[in-house]
């Protein structure tokens, strides 16, 4: 009798909690509009109160022409850039998923190839893709594969954290329960390593994304990087602010979702699970 | 199966369980013999380090002994687990927080090649009901309360309809009041199920009020110290506690633990 006045009470609650919700939701999303806002018109106004030429600094009003005369230019520059940074993304965080299960079944795999991994990581980018532009040349491979570089790392490594996240417990119930290992792997590892996972899925799109850009900087005919050095040889700087923008709004959706994917993934509370 | 008169207890006998570590071998158990009757329920108390959840993790066949015969209801630990004859209980109820409730009790269900042919197992829904948790089903573990999280650990325990429950300190975490109304809904649970019942405490009022023997155990090396009838009808409630034997019992075992 209890459990029905209890859950009649939550029906009910229902209606105002989902209101109360969205004007939660609001009041979160209030201040940093506000401060965009806000810095978009001091923009403007420094510009014009010092007179800043537009080749210099360029007002938000130039960048705004400069996305209406040239917004045929910038698609058609993010298409590849996306097409590299996302293909570099699942390339680079499959392969990091791969070692990492590899790594907590052999411990003598990540023994070996753990420090190789270190060492590719602390090899600049910006020394690794002209590299690959001599092996590879112009096309999309250098690009993607340097997106791929910078995603595996935080991936491989917070993955075989991840997987390894199990406490002692949990891995005491499984014995009592005469579990396999492979039980122990699709019923507690997998689900312990996804808040890990997640939160390197979302740096790894960002940084696909300065991947994919930097190594369109050393050798290409498209995309956002390439646009980069163009406006700035030609000192289209409106056009450069654009590319910048259009390019942080891409990493920005990017992350999004993967922040959405992770909400309908990791359902329970990460924290508890951590 | 043969039907015995008097049912095998646990028995154990001259265990001892030595960890080697890199600074020399820790004694956990030193020649520990006991006799822990079938379908009875038995404490083991004492200070932290006496191995009393060394020999429950024992019984388990979570390790094995460095020497000594272990016996559980007649049976070795390793066949009475791999026959799901066997129910453990952790001191977090290590739930699995990406299931819900009724996910986490039919875990065991799902595991270790599932269970025995002919092994009687019971429904999900009916212990949560047993444990009193009916109608939170659907809930995840965070949103559920310390308490409910360990009834919930308790009903997993009991699906396969195990022959013993041993229980690993499980309310040390919770606050006195849950604690004690978890004791009396455990000793409803132990008449309901007729299980057998090995439970680890480190608190001397709990193993007086829940059990029929304590197994009052000492440190470095863990050994036993004595073993203490009580002998207060059942069922107890609450009001047991005022039972002025009650008192005497509890005092008599602080004795013991105060001497070794």
């Amino acid at each position: 009798m209890t459990e029905t006045a209890l859950s009649a009470r939550t029906a009910r609650a229902g209606t105002p909690s989902s209101r109360r919700r969205r004007r939660n939701t609001w009041r979160k999303m209030m201040p940093p509009l506000v401060t965009i806002v806000s810095l978009v018109v001091l923009w403007q106004l420094i510009v014009l109160i010092f007179r800043i030429p537009d080749y210099i600094i360029p007002s938000p009003i130039d960048v705004l022409k400069s996305f209406r005369e040239d917004y045929a230019v910038l698609l058609d520059n993010l298409w590849p850039t996306a097409l590299e940074s996302v293909l570099g993304f699942l390339a680079g965080n499959i392969g990091a998923i791969i070692l990492a299960i590899v790594f907590v079944h052999w411990k003598t795999m990540e023994r070996a190839f753990f420090p190789v991994a270190v060492f590719i990581r602390t090899v600049p980018i910006v020394a690794i893709a002209p590299v690959l532009v001599v092996i590879l040349g112009y096309g999309y491979s250098p690009k993607i594969i340097i997106a791929a570089l910078i995603s595996f790392f935080p991936t491989l490594v917070n993955m075989t954290r991840g997987l390894q996240a199990v406490d002692s417990q949990s891995l005491e119930l499984f014995k009592v329960l005469s579990a396999s290992r492979r039980e122990v792997f699709f019923k507690v590892r997998i689900y312990a390593s996804l808040p890990y996972l997640f939160s390197s899925l979302k740096i790894a799109a960002t940084a696909s994304v300065i991947g994919a850009i930097v190594a369109e900087w050393i050798g290409s005919q498209q995309g956002l990087g390439y646009l980069i050095i163009q406006a700035t040889y030609n000192f289209r700087v409106p056009l450069l602010w654009a590319t910048m923008i259009v390019a942080s709004i891409f990493a920005t959706v990017f992350f999004a979702v993967i922040g959405i994917i992770e909400k309908f993934v990791v359902t329970w509370d990460a924290e508890e699970a951590a | 199966m043969t039907a015995s008169t008097a049912a095998p207890p646990i028995a154990v006998a001259d265990v001892v369980m030595r960890f080697d570590g890199d600074r020399g071998s820790v004694t956990a158990l030193s020649n520990v013999t006991a006799t822990l009757p079938a379908g009875g329920f038995t404490s083991l108390l004492g200070p932290s380090g006496c191995g009393k959840s060394t020999l429950l993790r024992i019984l388990a066949d979570l390790i094995e002994p460095t020497s000594g015969d272990v016996s559980v209801l007649g049976s070795s630990p390793r066949d009475r687990r791999t026959n799901r004859d066997i129910g453990f209980v952790f001191q977090d109820s290590a739930l699995l927080p990406w299931r819900t409730a009724i996910g986490n009790v039919r875990l065991p269900l799902e595991v270790g090649g599932g269970v025995p042919e002919g092994r009687r197992t019971r429904s999900a829904e009916e212990l949560l009901d047993l444990v009193g948790l009916k109608g939170r089903e659907k809930a995840y573990p965070h949103e559920l309360s310390g308490g409910m999280r360990q009834r919930v650990s308790i009903a997993r325990a009991l699906i396969c309809a195990p022959k013993v429950l041993l229980m690993d300190e499980p309310f040390g975490a919770l606050d006195e009041i849950t604690r004690d109304r978890m004791n009396v809904e455990l000793l409803r649970i132990w008449e309901e199920t007729g299980t057998t019942i090995v439970f680890v405490t480190h608190s001397i009022p709990e193993a007086v009020f829940l059990s029929q023997q304590v197994v009052v155990m000492s440190a470095h090396p863990g050994r036993i110290n004595e073993v203490v009838p009580i002998d207060l009808p059942y069922p107890r409630t609450m009001e047991s506690r005022d039972d002025p034997r009650f008192g005497r019992m509890a005092s008599h075992l602080r004795h013991l633990l105060e001497k070794s």
